[in-house]
């Protein structure tokens, strides 16, 4: 395959170009047959999807760079999109039922979803400043659409407003510090920022400050998290769902390039600085959830945790913490669409419920729900032989490695603070008295909860597959 | 001879049972008789699969056996099995109390049977794969996923304060466990791998030693537990259902002394010959101080609770004497514990049963009524107390035994712990068996059960025939013990010489 354009090869950017077409396409049968396709076009979202999947899975391995040094498809950039796509594809699939209410019958939204993923997908692949930008923006913009969805909902419009207004402060930050970053290393190539930035100088700093601001922003790290609880709470759950997965992942993915790629040269002034973020993240996620009585708020405060804990690889600025990195996100994506789609699997007599207390007794009205709930905030708590001991093995032998230790002994005694509230949930749903019969859960959200709930229980057994391609991905970064 | 992974049925049989209770649906009498016999058949078949393990140990053989090693995670991290003499009698003892504690829930568990079932063959497969991991990570696996069932046992099952003490119970075992993981971490980069085996031969830097060693203790320590870190023991023990204590007790303690044995003496010696006497100064603390506090106890199962705790205290002061009776005391005490205080949660909870009260205050002169009874529990609280003739004695005899070669005053001051615990032993005995039977609540009490009988019976023969004759387990254990003592004492003195040439 050999198309290109104005000496530029395109096969490196196929898939973003099918999904870019796909979703376009999808977008005019919405417009021309009217909010009667909502149904169809959420179909055929997932297949596009699906698809788009496909075409980066056979892509060829190694590095292939196209325009210029702006796009990249690399090992990482392969596995961080697939696992974005698969975010998204699952929260569509989880989101039928929300767009199925005839008040709520809205195709954009599906088309919204495909164009975030989109921007996800470049600025997972982003080489340089430019692109990064435009895939931020590209991705937020849909995000902000989305988290407003629910019109007639005052607090969904609330989150939609709050996230674009912070969303915009911090991508304004962003861009500050993009431009300062050029200004003193004259280049927004990652590679000719690393070959400048050997010694550390005072406005290069500031640039990169900027820039891990609005990072920080969209990984919802502390400091810059204030939004994550208000947006989880206000959106529809099947957005939250979409909000605590692929975009983290896209985030991640980002904040892991730009450090390692574009800034090798002077890691001891980033690594201060993830340092205090982790630290910060991790402490706020396990003391601030124990006071949550809304499980989606509860999940909010849980993915700034986790953010922290991701980032404990990333601090480390090695190829084991690159490794852990990629490991940790696999896990939670995995054990958060789980919880979410027991969230979303809560509903008595037609009405979703979102307190904690509405979990009441729960393992004898629904023990199977229950049990792989229960599994799932084990695995968020790091309790192994569930998934996500593994994901904060990972990220804590690079931080051991690394000689991190003050961040790894805080690290996991935040972990412990954080195992209180997860055994706060599995005790309302196990030691207390029943609050009364669950409706029967659609088989979308039991299906996504079934691969979920397995992957998490059964992960040790596939572990080292996994172990493996995540460590390969790792190495293609350095 | 076939080459069938005779460990890992072993460890895996216990959860393919579970997947059979999970099978057989149904909420009504039927099911739940069902799923009380395929866990005691689950746990009846292990067991005796175990004693296939028993018959094919070369106890002359210091190294481990029966080893079974796969690919697991890349990178050193293997999925390695196997036993020597120290972790087989441990891996026996599980095995065994196991169908007792199935046996004595027949009739006190009857809500949610399908899932208590569950939970204990769950628990049984995780605490056989911790004594028979030969890999760090695997180790880790298994010892941490143990908290997950025994939570969930204590917190749905257990008495009215079941939420604290589930919640307590996990928090510190966790806390502590967490720090043994970075250590574990250290340790990989260390030696580029967690086989255990491969570690034991692995020289670890001093600093090093002492910071791995503090983090192993900070989890051995809890798990043990050791004062000051034991007050979660009692709570749990007074809150779970019977069977739970007895699982707790019997196998869960001894896991921190497993831990110690296996990890902190071989691969930190000079750590661990550093940090000796403070292990004596709690062990000895443990032994008078807790034994003061059963004294005062009004629950009978605080009272075992705080008493496992001054026992415990025996087998850390025989581990960290390093010598040979010290160390092969300490497996004999833990053995001879995992009978001896099993066996007397079974006893509390006999009377539990017909009671509902474990309050010492609502018993007296049971011996009028219960004759089979008084007899039973009279064996336990002699062994409990260390009487000659029964196992307790020996475990406490060598234990002392060893200690005293080391260290005279930490022999001396342990053993005016077993005077105390005669007299907060006897005390108990007196005040629930002795005495007129003049409580209106009592009069009705029945004798033993037949199903009663059944779970105790055996227990008294081994804590008679392991007083008597304890060869079995020793000569298990020796030629383990004494490769571990010596490379322990060749590093000590290695070090010493150095310090002396310079």
């Amino acid at each position: 395959m050999s198309f290109s354009t104005a000496g530029y090869q395109l096969a490196p950017a196929l898939p973003e170009l099918v999904l870019a077409v796909g979703a376009m396409a999808l977008l005019m049968l919405g417009a021309y047959r009217g909010q009667g396709t909502t149904r169809t076009v959420t179909s055929l979202a997932v297949v596009l999807l699906i698809v788009v999947g496909a075409l980066v899975y056979m892509q060829p391995a190694g590095k292939q760079v196209t325009f210029g040094g702006s796009f990249i498809v690399d090992d990482f950039a392969r596995f961080m999109k697939i696992l974005a796509v698969i975010g998204s594809a699952v929260t569509l699939i989880l989101s039928t039922e929300f767009l199925s209410d005839p008040s709520r019958r809205i195709f954009e939204y599906s088309i919204l979803v495909l164009l975030s993923t989109l921007g996800m997908m470049v600025l997972i692949s982003a080489g340089d400043l430019i692109s990064l930008y435009l895939g931020l923006e590209l991705m937020s913009l849909a995000l902000y659409v989305v988290a407003a969805s629910n019109r007639d909902n005052a607090k969904s419009t609330e989150a939609g407003l709050k996230y674009f207004v912070l969303g915009a402060l911090s991508s304004g930050m962003l861009l500050y510090g993009a431009s300062l970053v050029y200004g003193f290393t004259g280049t927004v190539s990652f590679t000719g920022i690393a070959a400048a930035a050997t010694v550390s100088n005072i406005g290069l700093i500031f640039g990169l400050v900027f820039l891990l601001v609005g990072l920080c922003f969209k990984v919802s790290a502390v400091p810059f998290h204030m939004w994550t609880p208000d947006v989880y709470e206000g959106a529809p759950t099947p957005v939250t769902a979409f909000f605590a997965s692929a975009p983290k992942v896209a985030a991640l993915a980002v904040f892991t390039r730009v450090t390692l790629t574009a800034f090798p040269g002077i890691v001891s002034q980033w690594q201060q600085i993830l340092v205090f973020v982790s630290i910060a993240s991790m402490a706020l996620g396990s003391f601030a959830a124990i006071g949550q009585s809304n499980i989606k708020r509860l999940m909010a405060y849980s993915s700034i945790g986790h953010m922290g804990f991701a980032l404990v690889g990333l601090a480390s600025g090695t190829v084991e913490g690159a490794q852990g990195v990629l490991m940790y996100i696999v896990i939670y994506v995995a054990m958060t669409l789980g919880s979410f789609s027991i969230i979303l699997a809560m509903k008595r007599n037609g009405q979703a419920v979102e307190q904690i207390s509405d979990f009441a007794g729960l393992s004898r009205t629904n023990p199977l729900l229950a049990f792989m709930f229960a599994m799932l905030l084990f695995s968020l708590a790091g309790i192994p032989p569930l998934a996500g001991f593994f994901a904060k093995w990972y990220v804590f032998v690079a931080a051991i490695k690394a000689n991190l230790f003050t961040l790894a002994v805080i690290g996991v005694l935040t972990s412990v603070v954080g195992a209180y509230y997860y055994l706060a949930i599995v005790k309302t749903m196990y030691f207390d008295e029943p609050a009364g019969q669950v409706d029967p859960v659609r088989i979308e959200v039991k299906t996504v909860l079934a691969v979920a709930g397995v992957f998490n229980i059964l992960f040790a057994l596939f572990a080292g597959p996994v172990v493996s391609v995540a460590s390969a991905a790792a190495k293609s970064l350095f | 001879m076939t080459t069938w992974p005779i460990l890992s049925v072993t460890t895996f049989l216990p959860l393919v049972g579970a997947l059979i209770v999970y099978l057989s649906r149904g909420d009504d009498e039927a099911a739940r008789r069902n799923s009380r016999w395929i866990a005691l058949w689950t746990t009846l078949i292990t067991f005796a699969v175990s004693v296939i393990l028993v018959m094919r140990f070369d106890p002359a053989n210091p190294d481990f056996q029966f080893v079974e090693k796969a690919n697991w995670l890349a990178t050193g991290i293997t999925y390695h099995m196997g036993v020597d003499g120290i972790s087989l009698p441990l891996v026996i003892l599980t095995t065994a109390v196991m169908p007792f504690c199935i046996i004595a829930s027949w009739k006190a568990i009857t809500s949610r049977v399908r899932e208590y079932m569950m939970a204990f063959l769950i628990l049984e497969t995780l605490m056989v794969g911790t004594f028979s991991a030969l890999d760090l990570v695997l180790f880790y696996l298994f010892f941490e996923g143990g908290l997950i069932p025994m939570f969930l046992i204590i917190g749905v099952w257990g008495g009215p304060r079941r939420v604290y003490a589930s919640f307590k119970f996990f928090l510190y075992t966790l806390l502590g466990s967490v720090l043994m993981l970075l250590a574990i971490m250290a340790l990989y980069w260390n030696g580029g791998t967690t086989d255990i085996p491969t570690l034991m031969h692995t020289a670890v830097p001093r600093s090093l030693q002492t910071w791995a060693w503090l983090a192993f203790f900070a989890s051995f320590a809890v798990k043990m537990p050791m004062w000051p870190v034991h007050t979660w023991l009692p709570d749990a023990h007074v809150e779970a259902p019977t069977a739970g204590s007895v699982v707790l007790a019997a196998i869960l303690l001894k896991m921190g002394g497993y831990g110690f044995l296996r990890f902190s003496l071989p691969m930190f010696p000079l750590a661990s010959h550093d940090f000796a006497p403070l292990i004596f100064t709690l062990s000895v603390i443990a032994i008078i101080y807790t034994s003061l506090v059963a004294l005062m106890q009004e629950d009978m199962k605080k009272l075992i609770a705080y008493s496992s705790v001054a026992h415990m205290g025996f087998v850390t002061m025989g581990i960290f004497a390093g010598t040979m009776q010290g160390v092969a005391g300490g497996v004999f005490q833990m053995i001879s514990h995992g009978i001896v205080s099993g066996a007397l949660f079974l006893c509390v909870g006999v009377v539990y049963d017909r009671l509902h009260t474990r309050q010492i205050a609502a018993y007296g002169g049971l011996v009028n009524r219960m004759p089979l009874y008084a007899m039973t529990f009279m064996v336990f609280t002699m062994a409990n107390v260390g009487l000659p003739g029964t196992s307790g004695f020996v475990g406490e005899f060598m234990t002392l035994l060893g200690t005293f070669k080391v260290s005279l005053p930490t022999a001396f001051f342990a053993t005016s712990g077993v005077i105390l615990s005669a007299a907060y032993a006897l005390w108990l005995y007196r005040k629930i068996v002795f005495g007129a039977l003049v409580k209106p609540s009592l009069m009705s009490m029945k004798d033993l059960t037949l199903r009663e009988c059944l779970t105790l019976f055996p227990m008294i023969a081994l804590t008679i025939l392991f007083g008597v004759w304890p060869k079995p387990v020793l000569d298990m254990s020796a030629a383990s013990v004494q490769q571990l003592v010596n490379n322990y004492n060749t590093a000590v003195t290695a070090v010493k010489a150095a310090a002396l040439l310079q």
